[in-house]
């Protein structure tokens, strides 16, 4: 064999079939001019980091609008692998997001996708820089479906529906849900904001998820302090006093 | 087309039997001896005893003549206009006066107030009200309608356009048959869409085309659409505004089953419960639903489209009911091409 370069290795994500088939035989169709090797199909945003983890991918066609996990989420949580693949972004009809992409140098698609099209995305195709993304997170302000973490070289996957509380320790996060415990390198405050339906602030240090409050109690002997107790789990929380009159508040109304 | 000479169409005679129509007439009757009892008495008791004893007097009398006028609606405006309002106001004046001589036996053989007094008020009320329906189908004229019925035309999502196109492009190597149904299904839809026509259509094309864009969404959603019908007791042949079933499925499908990574089902009933026309699209809640603004502008848009064409006489009622999001139509049914309104109607 004499191939000059290895084929592009590409991982096609996008929730409807036909989109899916429809890449695939435009990917064909280049395969003269570019040599590429369809290394997988997802049709979510989950799918699509299982298998980026399990083979290497040199660049991913993530379509945008997918239900679960969006293409911006799981573009950011493809970032943080050992080896992170370029990223193209594909959408049908989305004015706005073109315009950011435009802005932050973001190589994207509109479907239905032309072959020189893709030729000319996939010869330039580079990885996203992580400014970019937040800026992108910024013009799509939605909250986020998972928190990831790097724990050996690997992402780890975290629902934020499994998280029972987020507690600033230092320069981490730690994010504890029933079965252990994770580090996070994220600001509590702007996990705060992004999160503000699902979890509350009961201390300057410490958000608890709504739906899994058991208790609310007094500390014995300290006529000031209460604590708060999860579901599943027998660790007590300490409610600061200034978070004591706000929390009973927002229980009562919901 | 009819409806390019509806500027200088003669005003007609308001369809007496619409319930818009008689609210209007009750609450102005209503207003006005409420006005008149209260120029005459001075204090809060007198009032009341004063305005039921006049209610008591005008509400027969008025019931009555909405009856005869709803009775008579066809007759009265399949008349020329002058002659329309001459009889119209006959009627409004000839209904209290019977009344009136009907139960002076029960008042102690003295009528109340003696019949000048009532054929003045009944004829001063009447013309009134007739110069306001004059007035308002005027300002309501059909040229004005159409324009405003024109800028409300539903509008389909780009969204929806690319990825159909390319849902089709998907098919074409694979499965050309299905590539031309589709094509042919997009044909309709884009056509209706692109119609100038605002006249009342059958409801079995809206279904047809409700049909073929749910087709399209099949295509690229496969699986995770399920569309469930519930039409055998659906009138076909009444006339509803075009576009009124479709949009509500296409915000059924881009809020209820798009976002959920598993879908789910659409419910669509149509039925006729005596002379109403019932359509009610039922999808399940996406749980992380952050794009109600969408929906409330086209659900406004077919309200206002519903107004337009039935006045009162149709309902739009959207509520999340559990996990079901849930929109209900009531609307009049109709075989009569009502709106906007031929001179002299063709009927049947």
């Amino acid at each position: 064999m004499n191939a000059p370069n290895p084929p592009l290795r590409i991982l096609i994500v996008d929730d409807e079939a036909p989109a899916r088939r429809r890449l695939r035989d435009v990917l064909t169709d280049c395969a003269a001019e570019l040599p590429v090797e369809i290394v997988g199909e997802a049709e979510n945003g989950l799918d699509a980091i299982t298998q980026a983890q399990r083979q290497p991918v040199d660049a991913v066609l993530l379509d945008i609008r997918m239900p679960g996990m969006d293409g911006l989420e799981c573009a950011a949580h493809l970032n943080r692998l050992h080896a992170p693949p370029a990223i193209i972004f594909s959408t049908a009809y989305d004015a706005y997001a073109c315009q950011a992409f435009e802005l932050n140098a973001v190589d994207y698609l509109l479907k239905p996708v032309r072959v020189d099209r893709l030729v000319r995305a996939l010869g330039r195709a580079h990885r996203l820089n992580a400014g970019a993304l937040d800026q992108l997170r910024e013009a799509y302000p939605k909250a986020r479906t998972h928190l990831s973490v790097s724990e050996k070289g690997r992402i780890v996957l975290i629902p934020v529906d499994d998280i029972l509380y987020l507690k600033a320790e230092l320069k981490y996060v730690t994010v504890r849900t029933a079965a252990r415990e994770f580090l996070l390198e994220e600001s509590l405050t702007r996990l705060e904001s992004e999160f503000e339906q699902t979890f509350l602030r009961i201390h300057r240090n410490c958000l608890v998820a709504r739906h899994r409050i058991r208790e609310i109690g007094k500390l014995p002997g300290d006529d000031e302090g209460h604590f708060l107790r999860l579901d599943g789990l027998d660790e007590r929380l300490s409610v600061s006093r200034r978070q004591y009159s706000a929390l009973r508040e927002t229980l009562r109304m919901g | 087309m009819k409806s390019r000479h509806h500027n200088n169409r003669p005003v007609e005679l308001p369809n007496f039997c619409h319930l818009g129509v008689s609210l209007r007439i009750a609450l102005t009757v209503e207003a006005t001896i409420i006005a008149g009892v209260i120029a005459r008495v001075a204090d809060a008791d007198a009032f009341w005893v004063d305005f039921i004893g006049l209610s008591a007097l005008v509400q027969p009398a008025l019931l009555l003549c909405l009856l005869t006028l709803c009775a008579a609606s066809r007759w009265l405006r399949s008349l020329p206009y002058i002659k329309g309002v001459m009889a119209t106001l006959a009627i409004a004046v000839g209904v209290p006066l019977a009344v009136a001589w009907w139960i002076a036996p029960l008042t102690g053989g003295m009528p109340v107030y003696p019949p000048v007094i009532v054929g003045l008020f009944a004829l001063g009320l009447g013309g009134g009200l007739l110069a306001y329906f004059n007035l308002r189908a005027r300002a309501l004229s059909p040229a004005i309608t159409e324009a405003r019925l024109q800028a409300l035309q539903a509008r389909i999502r780009p969204h929806f356009l690319f990825n159909s196109l390319n849902a089709v492009l998907s098919l074409v190597r694979s499965d050309p048959r299905r590539a031309e149904h589709a094509l042919e299904n997009m044909a309709d839809l884009f056509r209706a869409l692109m119609s100038q026509a605002n006249q009342l259509a059958p409801l079995e094309e809206e279904v047809a085309l409700t049909r073929a864009y749910l087709e399209l969404e099949q295509l690229r959603l496969g699986d995770r659409l399920q569309v469930s019908w519930h039409i055998q007791k659906m009138p076909a042949d009444a006339l509803i505004p075009p576009l009124v079933i479709q949009p509500l499925v296409e915000n059924a499908v881009y809020h209820g089953i798009e976002p959920q990574p598993q879908g789910g089902e659409i419910s669509l009933n149509v039925y006729r419960s005596g002379d109403k026309v019932h359509i009610v699209v039922r999808n399940p809640v996406a749980e992380a639903a952050g794009h109600h603004k969408g929906n409330r502008i086209a659900l406004a848009n077919i309200r206002e489209r519903l107004l337009l064409h039935f006045d009162l006489d149709a309902q739009l009622k959207s509520e999340p009911m559990g996990a079901v999001y849930q929109v209900h139509i009531v609307m009049p049914y109709t075989r009569e091409r009502t709106q906007p309104a031929p001179a002299h109607p063709d009927r049947r």
